[in-house]
């Protein structure tokens, strides 16, 4: 037994951090952000080089085979500069949806594309998991969809939708009717609300896996908002190394190294549930889906906590556009939203135990 | 990570549930029937002392965490005793095979693992809290022997004990750090008086130790004379390791989770009403987060800032489960003492109260934030004050 990342997994992790610093620094995320593209083709090709869009691909199908635990590091590494680039839909909730519930052709097909980069995957799975607002839901009727779907990940731009019908089934859709960017907080990475009008799809053989894919999504939007706090918390102690008032390093004072010792203190134990989700979902499955929602509503709460006291501990130059700081800050904000916030997914914690009738 | 036993620590486990299921006449309801046998039965097996050597009495295993861990487990579900532990066991023990002469540990371990010697520790001074090594109790030379005088604050058991580790100040001349030196005395030796010392929860949890002319040969002197400081860290190290326990944590939400699901408010359990069901989602999912991280810090090299925050971070939250214990009761959260509707003894209250001592205690809460941001981040000390 050994609770620590492997060798493989260390060096995957290293080689992330490494190539991201260098494919997507502060003014790479800045320039997209601040416009209308769905995608950062510089970006892509770079993650592609390193086999992150095939992560979850089986190796027959070009992929590289790895668990979630590999996708929550790769998470992790993304969240942690903010990278603009689709990954949850495309490298994730796609080939698990496509692995769990695809056609053997219907795998043929996308999987090695999705592997590749060529193709872009998106998953409109809000509704069912988080409840619809605003009139969405999607019906489906002989191999047609109609309806709305909000908050779809990775959609805008995508080749290929994983679209959960308003009973939780699974289609495959080659493109919305329309596609918009919803605009948010987060400019880092493209949400949509996509349109469906009689519009042909696929069905997937759907037993359980939009829980599977919930289970898969909450841990990941957990590992990103870990990246994205640590990145904020080395931000700030860095910070309070070298601002210097009173005569002193700040960092000096009680009352700011406090605040990053608490922000430490709460990141430190997240991790370790972070891992063990993504590892019950690789290998006790009986564990995921509690260890799932637990790992999304706790990372949402000290997502939250870090963001404003690291934006806190930079005093007023961290409330600056210049600075930067806002884009991990409004990153951890949308992760908490996304696919139920931490209320809500208590309320599945508890119902999984069996606390309260299902 | 990689969770799974292997065949010879799956072995294990059925080994020690064997035992615990063979000796089962031998506890009731978590305490053993005779404290004493169950110790020695329990170091002749392996399942207490386990890694000390057998010369001085323990069972002489080589130190393998996750058996450790497995014998704790097994023990926890069963609902079996452990050894003693006490800070003797727990403390004085680790300290002696670190940096005790021979004599010393073949005089004193032996006898402190099979029971028949309880100890007191003497550290905390009323003018020396968080600044230990600002103590005051002074040992003056006379002949081979110190007089000790003075007095220490938050001596558990200091009643019972029948000997102190007690940390004096020999070298008063040196700096602070330098003047300091461990030494082992009986509690009956004349010229110690021992006061209660009763706390919020109205028991007497500590006492109050007061030192005149207490006459204790040099050669008690633990890890040489003047080293006292270095010693004393050494068996702060275990302290905190044991005050932070996360096993201990998971029992009492546990128990906290019966107790939701079965005490009912006008016909309705506490478990059905949403504000205290999600309080409790909230506390399981940092009792995940504390058991992960112990099990990271056994097995992870690079868990340096993961063993850093064990302390401030367990002791905080046994404080947190306690509080929403209470609070779920309602209005018969505040019975206390005895009575016909009191809940658990009275326990919630107690460790509602007595956790506040150990956010406090072992290096309160605000010290541990130092040593995570000045040693964990590599953030600057605060400056020191100019000595008066």
């Amino acid at each position: 037994m050994r609770f620590a990342l492997s060798e493989d997994q260390t060096l995957l992790q290293d080689s992330l951090n490494k190539a991201l610093a260098d494919l997507s620094p502060l003014d790479r995320v800045r320039r997209f952000a601040d416009s209308d593209a769905c995608s950062a083709p510089d970006i892509w090709a770079g993650l592609a080089e390193l086999g992150l869009p095939g992560l979850m691909v089986p190796e027959e199908h070009g992929g590289l085979g790895l668990g979630l635990l590999e996708a929550a590091l790769a998470a992790e590494a993304l969240g942690r500069v903010v990278a603009p680039t689709p990954f949850l839909g495309s490298a994730v909730l796609a080939p698990l949806a496509l692995t769990l519930a695809g056609s053997d052709e219907q795998r043929s097909r996308w999987l090695p594309k999705l592997a590749s980069g060529e193709a872009v995957a998106g998953a409109a799975i809000s509704e069912p998991i988080a409840g619809a607002r605003e009139g969405a839901g999607v019906s489906a009727d002989g191999g047609r969809l109609t309806g709305k779907s909000l908050f779809a990940l990775d959609a805008p731009g995508a080749d290929l939708i994983v679209v959960a019908d308003r009973k939780g089934a699974l289609h495959l859709a080659a493109a919305a009717e329309t596609a918009e960017i919803m605009p948010s907080i987060d400019a880092t990475r493209r949400l949509g609300e996509l349109t469906f009008r009689d519009t042909p799809a696929e069905a997937l053989a759907s037993n359980q896996a939009l829980e599977r894919l919930r289970d898969a999504a909450w841990v990941m939007l957990a590992a990103d908002t870990l990246g994205a706090a640590q990145a904020m918390l080395d931000k700030a102690v860095a910070y309070a190394k070298e601002r210097k008032q009173f005569g002193r390093t700040i960092g000096s004072f009680q009352a700011v190294k406090h605040l990053c010792a608490e922000m430490a203190a709460e990141l430190e134990p997240a991790r370790a549930l972070v891992w063990y989700a993504a590892y019950a979902f690789d290998h006790a499955p009986d564990e995921a889906p509690l260890m799932a929602a637990h790992a999304k509503a706790h990372l949402s709460e000290i997502g939250r906590f870090v963001a404003r006291t690291a934006t806190e501990v930079h005093g007023g130059i961290g409330m600056t556009d210049l600075l930067g700081l806002h884009y991990w800050f409004k990153r951890i904000g949308q992760n908490r939203q996304l696919l139920g916030g931490p209320e809500r997914v208590r309320e599945t914690a508890a119902r999984l135990q069996g606390l309260i009738p299902a | 990570m990689d969770l799974t036993l292997t065949p010879e620590l799956a072995a294990f486990r059925e080994e020690v549930r064997g035992f615990l299921a063979a000796h089962a006449d031998e506890y009731e309801a978590g305490a053993p029937k005779d404290p004493k046998a169950w110790q020695k039965l329990l170091i002749a097996n392996g399942y207490a002392a386990r890694t000390i050597p057998k010369a001085y009495g323990g069972y002489g295993a080589e130190p393998d965490i996750l058996k450790s861990r497995i014998i704790a487990e097994a023990f926890i579900d069963a609902n079996a005793p452990r050894g003693m532990a006490g800070q003797g066991i727990s403390m004085l023990v680790p300290t002696l095979l670190e940096v005790g002469s021979e004599e010393q540990k073949t005089r004193w371990i032996p006898p402190t693992l099979n029971g028949d010697i309880l100890w007191c520790q003497g550290y905390s001074e009323p003018g020396a809290g968080s600044d230990l090594a600002s103590l005051q109790t002074r040992a003056v030379e006379d002949g081979d022997d110190f007089l000790i005088s003075g007095s220490k604050i938050w001596t558990s058991t200091a009643a019972q004990a029948q000997m102190m580790f007690c940390l004096v100040r020999t070298e008063p001349d040196k700096p602070k750090h330098e003047g300091i030196s461990y030494i082992l005395f009986p509690m009956d030796t004349p010229g110690i008086e021992v006061r209660p010392l009763k706390t919020m929860t109205g028991h007497a949890e500590f006492n109050e130790v007061f030192f005149t002319d207490v006459r204790v040969p040099k050669a008690n002197v633990v890890g040489g004379r003047g080293r006292g400081w270095f010693v004393a860290n050494t068996t702060l190290k275990h302290e905190r390791g044991m005050l932070g326990d996360p096993n201990a944590t998971e029992a009492r939400l546990k128990a906290l989770i019966e107790l939701m699901a079965s005490e009912t408010v006008d016909g309705q359990r506490i478990i059905d009403n949403p504000v205290f069901r999600d309080r409790l989602m909230q506390l399981q999912a940092r009792v995940f987060s504390m058991k992960f991280n112990g099990l990271r810090t056994m097995t992870d090299e690079t868990a340096g800032l993961a063993r850093m925050i064990v302390k401030l971070q367990g002791c905080e939250l046994n404080h947190q489960v306690a509080a929403l214990a209470i609070d779920a009761l309602g209005e018969l959260g505040i019975l206390y003492h005895d009575g016909p509707h009191l809940r658990a003894k009275g326990n919630w209250q107690r460790n509602y109260m007595f956790d506040l001592g150990l956010i406090i205690g072992g290096g309160t809460a605000q010290i541990q934030k130092n040593i995570i941001s000045e040693r964990g981040l590599g953030m600057p000390r605060e400056p020191k004050a100019v000595e008066a």
